[in-house]
């Protein structure tokens, strides 16, 4: 479970996550929903101590993420952020290998080579798993991020916007083998999501931020009504029911 | 990472063995040239030295004293440094991220150069080992401003970084060249400055292998510096303690640039030129390129060396010259054919 008490995060004068609580149980995709400028990045960054907080704590199956030594914390929980921007020249495969840092301290056995491999595969670059990061497309890219994170195999996992620059097949993909991680591994995902209706298709649970505070949290039947969605963007949407999923129609 | 200097190819077909006896042929290939220009080096100069000179009856023991006292020593010189200095560039370039970083456009040499003035001045008697230990402190501290600078520095566009560094040298480099005219040593400084490998000889290189060394322990930590080069959040994602291995990174490249300041001069466009031209050709993978770091940095001074011995012989051109002329050529060529991935 992760635990997040308390939380705060401000820059001087403005406070851009204010006082955040919420417990993420084990198992499952949760989504966090939001306007731009809401504090799901900076929120996420704390969680995965890539940024310190101004006040508050944030325990991981009860290990305090600010004290915890980071490659114990490696091994437990992963995250992969909004901008990458790797400007080393390395292959898929190396990048995906370096998955396995925290377990071969770059030693690496068969089992993570396999691992590699397998993750290579689920994110559809096998053809692409020698060339290197700079000769591939923004999609490509993501892919191979997203295999890394993957490959470092943590029951926790944090992606912030993962279907950023993906193409309609690969992002439907990209939330089905979440989805999947979820349910045959038992893995804890933690996604920042754009497109409300993915989060409605693929989350067991829905958290709505804005103005850095938590506005509304809960199942997507419970978020996805247009009263919710007016409290967390200001804008008026229709939700209906197709196929026994509650979709957003917000294009026009 | 991969096996220790392995790059497999699945879509060819081939095995892992294969591919890495594959690798390893073409490093001892490379080897072998470098051995080849090395035995050149030996054999060139003004002291007469030939095969027959050295094994025949007369003149044999003569030639040996040359041989021992000089050319080997100059050899193991340009080898060591070279290897070094190519190898610092790298972990530099990895560091900050940016492909234009080498010691000299960090303000790291200029430090060193003001550390080892400000020991000769209240110290001349201290040991060699001791003044570049000095000027290692120095360059680190150098160094270290240098970072801090950059992270003042709003809007770092790939330009700015190596700017404000050859700014901030010339800040470093216009102090120290103002004491060591008042204190009459401006000669010393322009030996520390300009490489030269002609006064090299038997006892006064061998702190050369101390920067033979620390470039060893870079090698062993290659994953750790790879994984720094992709980034803070990427490293401390898989949980590498950033900040440690930056300092690491930092203390080898200052030192390894003191040692090379304090015995044979520091070689322009060195750190600059080789760490690029592997990052084409193979990627940064360090684990995998820093051989290619290492040979090719060597091979590349000893050419050069080669080069300003024998075009106007028996005068000798600075190496410094030369590489200065080689380095551009090169370095123009690089930006131009990699403009994409530089810029
Ligand atoms: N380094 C920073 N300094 C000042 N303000 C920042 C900084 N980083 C982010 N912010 C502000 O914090 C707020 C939340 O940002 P972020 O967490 O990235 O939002 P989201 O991911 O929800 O779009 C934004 O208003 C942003 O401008
Ligand atoms: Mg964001």
């Amino acid at each position: 479970m992760i635990e997040i008490s308390n939380v705060s995060k401000s820059y001087g004068d403005t406070i851009v996550v204010r006082e955040v609580s919420l417990q993420i149980p084990r198992r499952g995709v949760t989504s966090i929903i939001g306007p731009n400028g809401a504090g799901k990045s900076t929120l996420l960054s704390m969680i995965s101590r890539l940024a310190p907080m101004t006040a508050g704590t944030v325990k991981v199956d009860g290990l305090d993420v600010t004290r915890t030594p980071s490659d114990v914390l490696a091994k437990r929980l992963s995250i992969l952020r909004q901008d990458n921007r790797v400007g080393s020249r390395l292959t898929v495969r190396d990048l995906v290998e370096f998955g396995r840092y925290p377990y071969s301290k770059g030693r690496l056995t068969p089992e993570d080579r396999a691992q590699a491999d397998k993750a290579i595969r689920f994110l559809d670059l096998q053809a692409y798993s020698d060339r290197f990061l700079d000769e591939l497309s923004g999609g490509q890219r993501q892919r191979a991020y997203v295999a890394m994170v993957l490959c470092q195999d943590t029951d926790y996992v944090l992606f912030d916007e993962p279907l950023n620059n993906l193409d309609m097949k690969h992002a439907v993909g990209m939330m089905k083998l979440l989805r999947q991680a979820a349910d045959t591994l038992g893995k804890t995902i933690v996604l920042v999501l754009h497109d409300i209706n993915f989060a409605s298709c693929y989350s067991d649970y829905i958290v709505a931020m804005r103005d850095g505070a938590v506005v509304r949290h809960g199942p997507p039947d419970v978020i996805m009504t247009s009263e919710a969605i007016r409290d967390v963007y200001d804008m008026d949407v229709e939700i209906q029911e197709i196929q026994g999923r509650r979709i957003s129609i917000y294009y026009t | 990472m991969g096996g220790p200097l392995c790059h497999v190819k699945p879509s060819t077909g081939r095995t892992r063995r294969e591919c890495c006896r594959r690798i390893v042929k073409r490093l001892l290939l490379a080897a072998t040239i470098v051995i080849a220009l090395a035995s050149i080096s030996l054999l060139i100069g003004v002291g007469d030295l030939s095969l027959q000179a050295l094994f025949s009856p007369q003149e044999g023991q003569y030639a040996t004293q040359v041989l021992l006292i000089s050319r080997i020593p100059r050899t193991l010189a340009l080898i060591l440094a070279g290897t070094a200095m190519a190898v610092a560039g790298t972990i530099m370039q990895m560091l900050t991220r940016n492909r234009f970083v080498e010691p000299s456009t960090a303000g790291t040499v200029e430090s060193a150069s003001l550390g080892l003035l400000i020991v000769t001045l209240f110290a001349p008697e201290a040991p060699v080992i001791v003044k570049m230990l000095v000027a290692g402190g120095f360059a680190l501290a150098g160094t270290a401003l240098f970072l801090r600078i950059l992270k003042l520095v709003p809007l770092r566009s790939v330009l700015t970084v190596p700017l404000v560094g050859i700014m901030l040298g010339g800040v470093i480099g216009a102090i120290t060249t103002f004491f060591a005219y008042r204190f009459d040593l401006l000669q010393s400084l322009n030996a520390w400055t300009t490489g030269d490998f002609s006064g090299v000889l038997r006892g006064r290189y061998e702190l050369l292998w101390i920067a033979f060394a620390l470039t060893l322990l870079a090698y062993l930590a290659a994953d750790r510096l790879t994984l720094a080069g992709m980034g803070r959040d990427f490293a401390t994602n898989l949980g590498l303690r950033y900040r440690s291995v930056v300092s690491f990174g930092l203390i080898i490249v200052a030192m390894v640039t003191a040692t090379i300041v304090v015995t044979v001069g520091m070689l322009p466009f060195l750190g600059l030129i080789v760490p690029n031209v592997v990052s084409l050709m193979m990627g940064d993978n360090m684990r995998r390129s820093l051989p290619w770091v290492a040979l090719l940095g060597a091979g590349l001074v000893l050419a050069c060396d080669i080069i300003g011995r024998v075009a106007y012989y028996p005068y000798e051109i600075p190496i410094g010259t030369i590489m200065g002329i080689i380095g551009s050529g090169l370095f123009l060529f690089l930006l131009l054919k990699g403009r994409e991935r530089l810029a």
